[in-house]
């Protein structure tokens, strides 16, 4: 559905060049919802600016939907630019006019008739759940009730795809968890492929199929979010991921001031719920300190992450890592 | 005295709404142009730009008695006649013209860059996103520009009394300066004074009726 290839985009800073993007490339497939995250400055946003030209990229190619955007005229790109929706961080809603008129404002611009014009808003406003808000201003709206809106109103030309620059940033968890909920059954019902940017890494794991993590403008990983959780290759994903327990954080554990091994251990779906680390301390002579622990509930499946201390002789150590990885214990030595 | 009041207080209004209306008509596209040209907007034309620019500046630098005196063979061309309430309406309107350019441009400056965005993730051509997102988001501020101009405009529609325009300000001139008639003066300074706050009050009004912020 969209494919990137060799992305590369150059910001001129007085006579010095600024590489945001460097060489990026990746395929999203239809249907999917896709997470780019990264922390400020790796240059996401930079990035979903290239898929519908808001920025340009300085090299390489963006493809959607067959589509080589990035070859397009000025006519031709904005006669594409319809078939993609995009919902931002600070909503961009316009304040001088109505729920309604906000979500009218595309259909406005194609010439679509009035009638057409009511009854397509009229049924977006019915799918994002504010019919009653019609005739209201932005605002007067919560922050979560402005992103309905901007939803609703960039569903409006029935897109094929939707891109989300920071979509539930400005928003609490609560209202964050409505409208990730929104996105979701937007794909699901409407079959739109989505992609997101995002410095949460909740918003990744409540919602998102794959994930691409970035860094000072490169993708340093890809990989569906449940490998993420099992095996976060980078040392970015594993940040993220400690920052979801508030628990002693693994950069803060230094191996060497502890006397035994440190293990880092990885668990996810069935095991998570079974006594694994009570079952190995009774099977050998060992001694086991929780330094470090969290469960984490993906969208089809939970993801477990310890971070042991083994006491014991070497031999008993490696045969209880070897019980671990026997019963799909994903083990890493610190 | 109202014989004599009435009469200017028509002549001012007379001029002070064609004025405004001929400022805006001029002034109000090249805000436009000035917003939209300029380096990084909506429609980049970096030359345009800077020659718009300099126009503006020149012209505003001019003292308006000077312009006034300057442009009697425009008013003589358009009107026929360089003295009277209708030839002032020509210099009076140019000279505001940068004025109300300024004034647009800075209210069209206003709006968030965020929406300007929008426009363009909704596939907005140049004229759709200042006629449908640019000026109906910066309303309120833009009725403030115009109200500022009408105020203006009263204060130049009076000095140019001075030069034969007629009006309050020439009123206020002949009878209280030159006659002696204090009386007349006053009253006619009151009048203006009136004018403007009224003027002012239904212009705050009015924009914040509209803001909806």
């Amino acid at each position: 559905m969209v494919d990137i290839q060799n992305l590369s985009k150059c910001f001129k800073v007085g006579n010095d060049d600024l590489w945001a993007i460097k060489n990026v490339s990746m395929h999203i497939d239809k249907g999917e919802i896709f997470g780019i995250i990264g922390l400020s400055g790796a240059g996401k946003s930079t990035l979903i600016r290239c898929l519908n030209r808001l920025e340009e990229p300085t090299e390489g190619r963006v493809i959607i939907d067959g589509t080589d955007i990035t070859s397009l005229g000025k006519k031709e790109l904005r006669t594409t630019r319809k078939n993609i929706g995009m919902i931002f961080q600070h909503f961009n809603l316009l304040m001088q006019k109505t729920t309604y008129e906000n979500i009218a404002l595309p259909l406005e611009l194609i010439g679509a008739s009035k009638k057409e014009i009511e009854s397509r808003v009229n049924a977006l406003l019915e799918y994002v759940g504010l019919e009653d808000k019609r005739n209201v201003y932005p605002s007067q709206l919560s922050g979560g009730q402005k992103q309905r809106v901007a939803i609703a109103r960039a569903l409006a030309n029935n897109p094929k795809i939707l891109l989300s620059d920071e979509a539930t940033s400005a928003l609490d968890p609560q209202t964050t968890k409505s409208i990730l909920d929104l996105l979701s059954r937007i794909r699901d019902e409407l079959g739109l492929t989505i992609i997101m940017i995002t410095h949460q890494i909740e918003v990744v794991k409540d919602i998102c199929d794959r994930v691409a993590i970035m860094e000072n403008g490169e993708i340093v990983e890809i990989s569906t979010v449940e490998e993420l959780f099992k095996r976060p290759k980078s040392k970015t994903a594993r940040a993220f991921i400690n920052s979801l327990s508030s628990d002693i954080q693994e950069e803060f554990i230094k191996p060497a001031e502890f006397k035994g091994r440190i293990l880092r251990l990885s668990f996810w779906g069935d095991i998570v719920k079974k006594p694994i680390v009570s079952h190995m301390v009774k099977r050998f002579d060992i001694d086991v300190n929780i330094l470090s622990g969290n469960i984490s509930q993906l969208m089809s499946t939970s993801a477990g992450h310890l971070i042991v201390e083994l006491t014991g002789s070497d031999e008993e150590i490696q045969a209880a890592i070897d019980y671990l990885k026997a019963h799909d214990v994903e083990v890493e030595v610190m | 005295m109202l014989e004599l009041l009435i009469p200017s207080l028509l002549q001012t209004l007379y001029m002070v709404f064609f004025s405004t209306l001929f400022s805006l008509i001029l002034g109000f596209p090249m805000g436009i142009l000035l917003v939209i040209t300029e380096k990084g907007s909506i429609w980049e034309k970096p030359t345009l730009y800077r020659i718009l620019d300099g126009i503006i500046n020149i012209l505003r630098s001019f003292p308006f008695l000077i312009l006034m005196i300057l442009l009697f063979p425009l008013s003589r061309l358009i009107v026929g006649k360089t003295i009277g309430t209708t030839a002032t309406i020509v210099p009076l309107s140019i000279a505001a013209a940068p004025f109300v350019a300024r004034v647009i441009e800075s209210s069209l400056k206003e709006v968030d860059r965020g929406v300007i965005e929008l426009g363009h993730s909704i596939g907005a051509t140049v004229p759709q996103i200042i006629f449908k997102i640019l000026i109906p988001e910066a309303m309120p501020s833009l009725i403030m520009g115009v109200t500022l101009t009408i105020i203006n405009l009263i204060g130049y529609s009076a000095m140019a009394g001075a030069i034969g325009g007629g009006g309050l300000g020439d009123l206020a001139i002949r009878y209280g300066l030159y006659r002696f008639q204090t009386d007349v003066m006053v009253v006619s300074v009151i009048v203006i004074v009136l004018l403007v706050q009224g003027i002012q009050y239904t212009g705050n009004k009015l924009a914040s009726k509209i803001s909806k912020k």
